[in-house]
């Protein structure tokens, strides 16, 4: 979908992208990861042509982005940011029908396109629609951020931070939100953070960035299982590597069925993390299992955990 | 003191009080020229026997005015506060024209009757009586310009029915009817021909300053320097370089201008009005928060776009409050414009203040007072009327 080739980018004489590579495959959710300073905002401007590239090609969807007019390829990609920067002069309907006018959209069109992303992101369109962006709280101005990022059908959705400014309910919340918004869609979202957890949880494919160069880029399981080199290992916190990983993965993996025991049973799409919690606050070293429906699946033993396959 | 629940109001009735005791409230004299003899409020019942109606229609405010200092404020007391006070005040003006009507009958055409200052001052307090209340019952514009047709309406009507014909003010008026429109034709020009190059060289020249950093800090300078000269002086040096113009290029000199008269003042009162149009502006435009523009450029907006959609709308309310500046300034400071043969309401006052006539100065100043709150209202209106409506 996107591909970098050999970019850099520099501001005043320093660089900020060095020689970077990277190719964006279509449906993945891409997070790109690191400290601030380390490049992640710039390089995500330069996909949609807010900033422009020094040096190397940039192609989206097979072609050079600057074949392309900046207006032309931003209206073909979703963009959220951290301040959501909703116009405040404009009702919530209006803001989300944004790109759709710029495409030209009938009115019939813009009107339901409105009502289904509102609908998608759990705002109650009758409720909201003719709102002022001042009237709603700021998870809900993010909800209508992002549902406006997602209006044009955009084929890529570009997220900056998107939840760095919301209280941490609001933001698990939102973040649960667009992993369902991504499989429902399955749109191609990249989105920048330095929120490790965030990145864990949302991404299928996590590029750490430093100093404006790939350190290492590949599936959460890999990167905590096969970090490259120690600062790898230090960013994603040398001592909690292990309940990171537990946290990638659930109660599913390592289920032994056929077998039974008693107390609360636990759902299988727990993630061992939780499993974990669960095992030491009862006192048990062995939890029943169910499926959503509450039929039994079997059960998992605290040693299962030692077992961290990759 | 604590039995006292209103005290801006109880200060305003204090002093209107002492107002209506101690200073005249209609002077009359026996022609224009002679100063007046003082009558006090309460002299004009004794001497002349009043219009019951005029009497009920300051007496009955009055009283509830009094009474109200000392009721809590809730929002029914405001109200009758705001009717009271205003019908007060129209009360006043209906009992000065009645007596000025009743003086002329008994003392012929010559001569004057004058309102008074405790005529200006309880006038005045009860104004202020009258916004304070207006302010505590935090109404929507609509509402206090609906408020204010409670003063403007009967004052207007008494007007053109002519109940004040006999006022000294009203027959300096008669006497220089033609004086009077061709003066309020000369300011409305003075206002609009600097106005308009005012808003033609500022917001183009606000549009770039925003742009470049290396032009705002030289250009605001500047117009600071013009705002700090006093308007006779700026008159004063516009005069010679204009005259040695007209002289030099007879074009101009056939155009009308000349070292004095409307061009000098044009040109001073655009140069003064520049500095708040293009503060304003370039105030407004730099308030349009940093991430709507990026994210109006981040979903594919144009750079015309994003001016005409997103900065534009989110500016004017900030450009509009320096017009309103731009333009009661403007509507001012043509008064002194007078002075270099501008013309104007300038010329009446001026010749006014020269032959002592207080009536001739008020004649003058009146109008520009009137003149400048409509179009502050005007402004202030269409300015709230553009802000989205927050109360759906």
């Amino acid at each position: 979908m996107i591909e970098l080739q050999h970019v850099c980018k520099a501001f005043n004489g320093l660089p900020v992208i060095d020689d970077l590579s990277l190719h964006i495959a279509r449906g993945e959710f891409t997070v790109i990861l690191g400290s601030s300073g380390s490049g992640k905002s710039t390089l995500l401007k330069m996909m949609n042509r807010l900033l422009e590239h020094d040096s190397g090609r940039i192609l989206f969807a097979g072609e050079e982005i600057r074949s392309f007019r900046p207006e032309a390829i931003r209206r073909r990609m979703g963009y959220a940011i951290q301040s959501v920067g909703l116009f405040p002069h404009w009702s919530v309907e209006k803001n989300i029908a944004t790109v759709p006018r710029l495409l030209k959209w009938p009115a019939e069109r813009v009107h339901a396109r409105v009502t289904e992303l509102m609908t998608l992101l759990q705002l109650d369109a009758e409720r909201y629609r003719k709102r002022y962006p001042h009237q709603l709280s700021g998870g809900q101005q993010q909800r209508v951020g992002v549902a406006r990022a997602l209006a044009g059908k955009p084929e890529v959705l570009l997220m900056d931070e998107p939840f760095g400014a919301l209280d941490p309910v609001t933001r698990a919340t939102l973040q649960l939100e667009i992993a369902r918004i991504h499989k429902a869609l399955g749109t191609t979202i990249v989105l920048v953070t330095h929120d490790i957890d965030e990145a864990l949880s949302l991404a299928t494919s996590i590029v750490l960035l430093d100093h404006g160069r790939i350190v290492q880029s590949g599936t959460p399981l890999q990167m905590l299982s096969n970090p490259a080199n120690d600062f790898v290992t230090d960013f994603f916190g040398r001592n909690d590597v292990g309940i990171k990983l537990l946290g990638l993965q659930s109660v599913a993996t390592r289920l032994r069925s056929g077998e039974h025991a008693g107390g609360e049973p636990v759902h299988a799409s727990l993630s061992l993390r939780d499993a974990m919690s669960m095992f030491l606050v009862r006192r048990v070293d062995r939890l029943a299992v169910v499926d959503g429906e509450c039929r039994a699946l079997g059960t998992i033993n605290f040693s299962d955990l030692l077992d961290l396959r990759p | 003191m604590h039995w006292v629940k209103n005290r801006v109001l109880a200060v305003l009735v204090l002093s209107g009080l002492v107002a209506a005791l101690g200073l005249p409230f209609l002077t009359h004299a026996p022609n224009r020229l002679v100063a007046g003899i003082g009558i006090a409020l309460v002299q004009l019942g004794k001497d002349t026997a009043a219009h019951p109606m005029e009497i009920w229609l300051t007496l009955l405010p009055a009283v509830l005015l009094v009474a109200a200092i000392f009721l809590r404020p809730t929002r029914a007391i405001q109200i009758i506060v705001y009717l009271a006070a205003t019908f007060f005040l129209t009360g006043l003006a209906a009992l000065a024209a009645h007596h000025a009507t009743q003086l002329a009958d008994q003392s012929g055409a010559i001569a004057r009757t004058s309102l008074g200052a405790a005529f200006w001052l309880l006038a005045a307090f009860s104004w202020l009586a009258a916004t304070d209340a207006m302010q505590r019952l935090a109404v929507r514009l609509l509402w206090r310009l609906l408020g204010a047709g409670f003063v403007i309406v009967p004052l207007g009507l008494m007007l053109a029915t002519g109940a004040f014909n006999d006022l000294s003010l009203l027959k300096e008026y008669a006497n220089r009817q033609d004086v009077f429109s061709a003066a309020l034709g000369q300011h409305l020009q003075i206002v609009l021909a600097s106005l308009l190059p005012a808003l033609l060289i500022g917001v183009p020249l606000a549009l770039a300053s925003n742009r470049s950093l290396s032009l705002r800090t030289p250009l605001f300078a500047v117009l600071n320097v013009i705002q700090t000269v006093p308007s006779i002086a700026l008159f004063a040096l516009l005069m010679a370089p204009l005259a040695l113009l007209a002289a030099s290029v007879p074009v101009l000199a056939q155009l009308g201008i000349k070292g004095i008269g409307l061009a000098p003042a044009v040109i001073a009162l655009t140069l003064y009005a520049l500095l708040p149009v293009v503060r304003s502006t370039a105030a407004g435009l730099s308030q349009v928060p940093q991430p709507v523009i990026e994210a109006a450029q981040g979903m594919g907006l144009t750079a015309r776009q994003i001016f005409w959609r997103v900065e534009l709308p989110l500016a004017l309310p900030v450009f509009l409050a320096g017009l309103r500046v731009a333009t009661v300034q403007t509507i001012g400071m043509a008064v002194v414009a007078a002075l270099i043969g501008a013309g104007g309401f300038g010329a009446i006052v001026f010749q006014g203040l020269l032959g002592g006539a207080l009536d001739l100065v008020l004649l003058g100043v009146l109008p520009v007072v009137a003149m400048a709150l409509a179009v502050d209202a005007l402004l202030k209106t269409l300015s709230l009327a553009l802000e989205p409506n927050v109360n759906d």
